[in-house]
């Protein structure tokens, strides 16, 4: 997609250190996020679970050369939480994202080809939703459905993920219906589904997979506010129940940082990857900006 | 200079009262279509605290009455609606003789406070910070300048809240780490007591400056961007107008407008990260109420809180529609 004649101003030096400046960014967010999965996933095969159980360790033990991280007042080590607490924060991500990202690319996809009551319906109820609290329509929800297993957690966050992707497919696929490929697809008797996923679709897979990325950075960012709540999934570990159970054990006056002070590092790391990941492939799709780095 | 048609203004309109009638609206179906049937459980859980609980049969009573439980599902719909139109919430659950609407109304000066601040000032620092680095563009100090804000606008407010609180509570011992005042203190109009609050809000004010200055920023440089590809621009250059005065008055100021629409998108962004940094530090705002009632399954607080703030956000992001046309002459929405 980093095409060079998209940008005429652009010189042959200064594309090549767009690149360059692009690709540092990918690159470093990639690292950071296969850095975390690696953590989560070789963490399981290296540490056993053995250490989180209730009274495993020493109650609220400060870090030190036996539990490196410490552990919390019920004898569980931090370390071995959050490393099997990992997993499950990627795959509400996942999950909720995944759902958002194909529902609202559909949706999008559908509105901007086919424009009309259509295109008004789907478009007024993505900006409306857009202008909601979500997190507080959520509470609502999750406070009624009391514990519920991640997968579930992850289809209610899923009910807000759609509209940012239905929103920028959509304005995507305005500006590429007119174009000659599509108009022979449509002269030569292509059905409309088959020139939607044909035709517009793939020309659309980049601005689907910033979407993609950016709803799972929100997914994630909606269910670490569910749990931090005291709502959602109560009983598998995730990296944001253990801040949740930190704060409603009041870890923080109590001065137990080591408690909730590596979670929240490695939150900050995660969002700071799927942050630099969307960056790099918005600067990648976006002549504008892509031109405006040139300039 | 009104350029706002009756249909715009009517269709707003429509917008708005369909986002309170939607929040409003689920939160009476949800806890009719949740497993378990909720509302029967917290009745009979009610019952059976109720002769040892002051006022137990009184809550019992103003539930049944407030749902109407014995009548059917239309009638009890329209109560419901006539009830959230009067803004009656009903008691809360948890700290029954109080009403809901009371503890909101005691937790809102503190939210309201301190998310107009930090809304106004980072909405004034982002676009300045943004309009600048557009303006000195290439130059390696300016973009070294701008790199921390655009991580940090990557980190939800609640876990900078947090980091915060690691460096300049615990480890420089600058600022306490929750709270409104000094332990023991109670809240006074003087000028001490008034410090005291400042110090005790500076750390969730800063959180969320902190954190939403970048995403400010990158969207007004973007949009700086576009504006300073314009022919007028280049005008306004060739006239051999000093720099400033282009930037401030021919490229900031056009650039400032498309950002206001985006303010009502964030405030609801804002809303739900502010209620994480207030739990964070325990500052007693909405969504520290928020919390509590959570804590205690408060479901009448709970809907009243969630609903109130539904309401703000809504209620901004229309007086934003509307103001928005009377500051931007190039927009028209004299129908379409």
């Amino acid at each position: 997609m980093a095409s060079t004649t998209l940008s005429p101003q652009a010189q042959p030096a200064e594309t090549t250190r767009r690149l360059a400046r692009v690709n540092w960014t990918l690159v470093l967010g990639t690292a950071l996020l296969l850095g975390i999965i690696a953590f989560g996933t070789i963490g399981r095969l290296l540490v056993s679970r053995e250490g989180m159980k209730l009274g495993a360790n020493d109650f609220a033990a400060p870090p030190g050369a036996q539990i490196p991280l410490g552990t919390d007042p019920a004898g569980r080590s931090v370390l071995v939480m959050m490393i099997y607490g990992t997993l499950p924060t990627l795959t509400i991500g996942l999950i909720a994202g995944g759902i958002g990202t194909i529902v609202g690319a559909s949706l999008g996809l559908v509105a901007g080809y086919y424009g009309g009551p259509i295109d008004t319906l789907v478009h007024s109820f993505a900006d409306i939703l857009l202008g909601v609290p979500s997190l507080l329509v959520l509470v609502v929800l999750a406070s009624y459905l009391g514990d519920m297993s991640i997968a579930t957690m992850s289809a209610i966050i899923a009910f807000f993920a759609w509209p940012w992707p239905a929103r920028s497919v959509r304005s995507q696929t305005l500006s590429m219906r007119e174009l000659a490929h599509v108009e022979m697809a449509k002269l030569s008797g292509c059905g409309d589904l088959e020139i939607i996923f044909r035709e517009l679709m793939p020309n659309l897979l980049p601005y689907i997979a910033t979407s993609f990325v950016r709803s799972v950075s929100g997914g994630i960012m909606a269910s670490v506010g569910l749990q931090m709540l005291g709502l959602g999934s109560l009983t598998l570990i995730t990296l944001a129940l253990m801040l949740s159970s930190a704060f409603s054990s009041a870890a923080l006056t109590r001065g137990l940082w080591w408690w909730w002070f590596p979670p929240t590092v490695v939150l900050t790391l995660l969002f700071v990857a799927l942050f630099l990941i969307t960056l790099s492939l918005d600067e990648a799709t976006n002549p504008r900006l892509k031109a405006a780095r040139a300039a | 200079m009104t350029r706002i048609g009756a249909s715009y203004f009517v269709r707003r309109l429509l917008v708005f009262l369909f986002v309170i009638w939607a929040a409003a609206s689920l939160n009476f179906l949800v806890p009719r279509l949740a497993p378990g049937d909720p509302m029967a459980a917290t009745l009979a859980r009610m019952s059976m605290s109720g002769d040892r609980m002051e006022g137990g049969a009184e809550i019992i009573e103003s539930y049944r009455a407030r749902f109407g439980l014995d009548q059917s599902l239309g009638v009890q719909y329209l109560k419901y609606l006539g009830a959230v139109v009067r803004f009656d919430f009903g008691y809360s659950l948890a700290s029954f003789p109080a009403r809901v609407l009371e503890i909101i109304g005691r937790a809102l000066p503190w939210t309201v406070g301190l998310l107009l601040t930090t809304t106004i000032l980072s909405f004034g620092l982002g676009i300045l910070l943004g309009a600048f680095v557009a303006w000195r563009s290439g130059e390696t100090a300016v973009e070294i300048l701008a790199a921390p804000f655009v991580v940090l606008a990557a980190i939800p407010y609640y876990l900078l809240a947090l980091l915060l609180v690691y460096a300049l509570a615990f480890g420089l011992d600058l600022f306490p780490s929750g709270g409104t005042t000094r332990i023991g203190a109670s809240l006074e109009w003087t000028l001490p007591s008034m410090l005291d609050v400042l110090h005790h809000s500076l750390l969730p004010a800063l959180s969320i400056i902190l954190s939403s200055l970048g995403g400010r920023m990158i969207s007004m440089r973007s949009m700086m961007v576009r504006v300073m590809e314009s022919d007028y621009l280049t005008l306004a250059r060739a006239k051999g107008l000093p720099d400033r005065r282009v930037f401030l008055w021919y490229a900031a100021r056009n650039a400032i407008l498309p950002e206001i629409t985006t303010l009502g998108i964030s405030l609801g962004f804002v809303a739900s990260g502010a209620t994480l940094v207030e739990v964070v530090f325990s500052y007693p705002g909405i969504g520290y109420q928020l919390y509590r009632a959570i804590g205690n399954s408060d479901f009448n607080l709970i809907q009243g809180i969630t609903l109130i703030m539904v309401i703000s956000v809504a209620t901004a992001i229309l007086v934003l529609d509307l103001v928005y046309p009377r500051l931007d002459p190039r927009i028209t929405y004299t129908g379409k």
